[in-house]
């Protein structure tokens, strides 16, 4: 039984710890080599892990920030539990740290996985990811095949793309053999999930930095991070930055240093986007002094969400991107709820309106009014989501309204990142269940 | 025994008649989707809400009794 790192020959110190071993573009790490930097698959009682993982105080890493054990002990309690699904849908846009984890080093997601498996009672893993990802489906076919002998069936199942595919429902949905779409809550997935059994489901992070907890324990975890915020996080930093990519670093760690990790601006930035899509806006002059906690994003209405941190320079326009954002926002409803589907429609056209200087400080206010009037009304939390980091577009670039108005602005399109995700899922529909678009039903205020 | 209203969106195809017989707890949006400004239904208006509720034709409205 492990001792968690009581015996010295204890976890990585300092970081990296999940990137641990990772070569520059190279294969998916072998079993062996897996095993070598991070020593075997430890054996726990389920109690003894949970408890653990409390100690650690390891957080979901999907964007919902939950607390793990709690989601391992909701499950861990009930009867005909049904399997692990680990959740690599990865759909918002800019973020690769799920995809890096599963393509590279699928054994620590696999292997953490199969213990959370244990701790609840689930005796099969299913690997949900999104489609065309060819080096996720070969690492992950390869490292299932050498851990066939494994008590825990492994299945890897792959399914359509879309912003709100991802979700946990619409992930559950989709393996019972439903539409990737997000059903209305309760019950959660962890009381009727997959097949009506109680289901954990957990994002590929969260599983990797639990296969160390298992191994290290939580004192190990504890010893990056602060006392509110421990351990590391894979942060997927991208814009205007020298060296776009994934790291890990450790909570509590100033904003400067996340920058200066991917090679510093690449030119002076006016902005974050800090949370991806579902995130929220925060100027760059209020990132100074700030650090990479719960408590020092919140102050600026801001929260680390799935990973992602945006970096916009001085020569984009904010408000173009936000418009092109919320666009995608808006066109990626899964179609279901009337608010979500027409309201965040009104809600993109006002902004593009507002970004394309043919509308003024009485649009912004619609906007405004529709974003409180729509949040809490779907059946999951994407409208809720975009209502925010329109709001957060409001407050950053709002100033930028008037001079549009006059014809100025300092937009050279920065692109956000929309991924291939976007378009691939431009051409087609995600249900044939969408309500209809009927814009003479808008009354106007 | 308190009483709350919740909407199902995914069921709810804005045919209004909620509002029209509720009018203190529920309003229409823009689109005439259903608001409940307060989801908390008054004793006085427990046996309204149940008529709201068998009223709406895609059983998208509901009323939790404790």
């Amino acid at each position: 039984m492990t001792s968690f790192g009581r015996t010295g020959n204890g976890g990585h110190e300092g970081l990296p710890r999940l990137l641990a071993g990772l070569e520059p573009g190279g294969a998916p790490m072998t079993m062996a080599a897996h095993t070598r930097i991070h020593g075997p698959l430890p054996s726990v009682f389920p109690q003894q892990l949970i408890e653990e993982v409390e100690q650690s105080g390891l957080r979901g890493r999907g964007g919902a920030d939950f607390p793990t054990a709690r989601k391992l002990r909701a499950v861990a309690g009930r009867r005909r539990v049904g399997p692990v699904i680990v959740n690599g849908s990865e759909t918002e846009p800019a973020s690769a740290k799920d995809r890096l984890l599963l393509a590279r080093l699928p054994h620590l997601v696999l292997d953490g996985a199969v213990l959370a498996a244990g701790a609840v009672g689930a005796s099969e893993v299913i690997v949900k990811i999104g489609s065309d990802t060819p080096e996720v489906v070969r690492a992950l076919e390869s490292a299932t095949a050498v851990r066939e002998h494994e008590r825990i069936g492994i299945q890897v199942v792959s399914g359509p793309d879309g912003y709100v595919a991802g979700e946990e429902s619409a992930v559950v949905h989709y393996l019972n053999g439903g539409g990737p779409l997000p059903t209305f809550v309760p019950p959660r997935p962890f009381e009727r999930g997959y097949r009506g059994r109680p289901t954990l489901i957990q994002n590929p992070e969260t599983l990797a930095q639990l296969a160390l907890v298992a191994r290290f324990g939580s004192a190990w975890y504890r010893e990056l991070g602060t006392v509110a915020d421990p351990g590391s996080a894979l942060v997927t930093i991208t814009g205007a930055v020298a060296a776009p990519g994934v790291y890990e670093l450790a909570f509590g760690t100033p904003m400067r240093d996340l920058l200066d990790a991917a090679g510093g601006p690449s030119e002076p930035l006016q902005a974050l986007l800090v949370g991806g899509y579902f995130g929220t806006w925060m100027d760059a002059s209020a990132a100074v002094g700030l650090r990479l906690a719960r408590e020092d994003l919140r102050s600026v209405g801001c929260s680390l969400g799935s990973g992602v941190l945006i970096a916009l320079g001085e020569s984009a326009c904010g408000l173009h991107e936000s418009a092109g954002v919320i666009a995608y926002l808006a066109e990626q409803s899964a179609g279901q709820c009337g608010p979500c589907v027409f309201g965040l429609r009104a809600i993109a056209d006002s902004v593009g309106a507002l970004a394309s200087g043919v509308a003024g400080p009485r649009e912004r206010d619609r906007v405004l009014r529709w974003a409180s009037e729509i949040r809490g009304r779907g059946a999951c939390h994407h409208p809720d989501g975009a209502v925010r980091f329109v709001e957060s577009s409001l407050r950053v670039f709002g100033h930028e309204i008037e001079g549009h108005m006059r014809g100025s602005c300092r937009a050279r399109p920065a692109g956000l990142p929309l991924g291939d995700g976007a378009a691939r899922v431009r051409g087609g529909r995600l249900s044939d269940r969408r309500k209809s678009g009927d814009a003479s039903r808008t009354v106007t205020a | 025994m308190s009483a709350t209203l919740r909407v199902n969106p995914i069921t709810c195809e804005a045919h209004g008649l909620c509002a029209e017989l509720l009018p203190e707890l529920i309003r229409l949006d823009d689109w005439g989707y259903p608001i409940l400004d307060e989801s908390e239904v008054p004793p006085d208006l427990v046996g309204l809400a149940r008529r709201a509720v068998d009223v709406c034709p895609t059983l998208a409205l509901l009323l939790d009794e404790n």
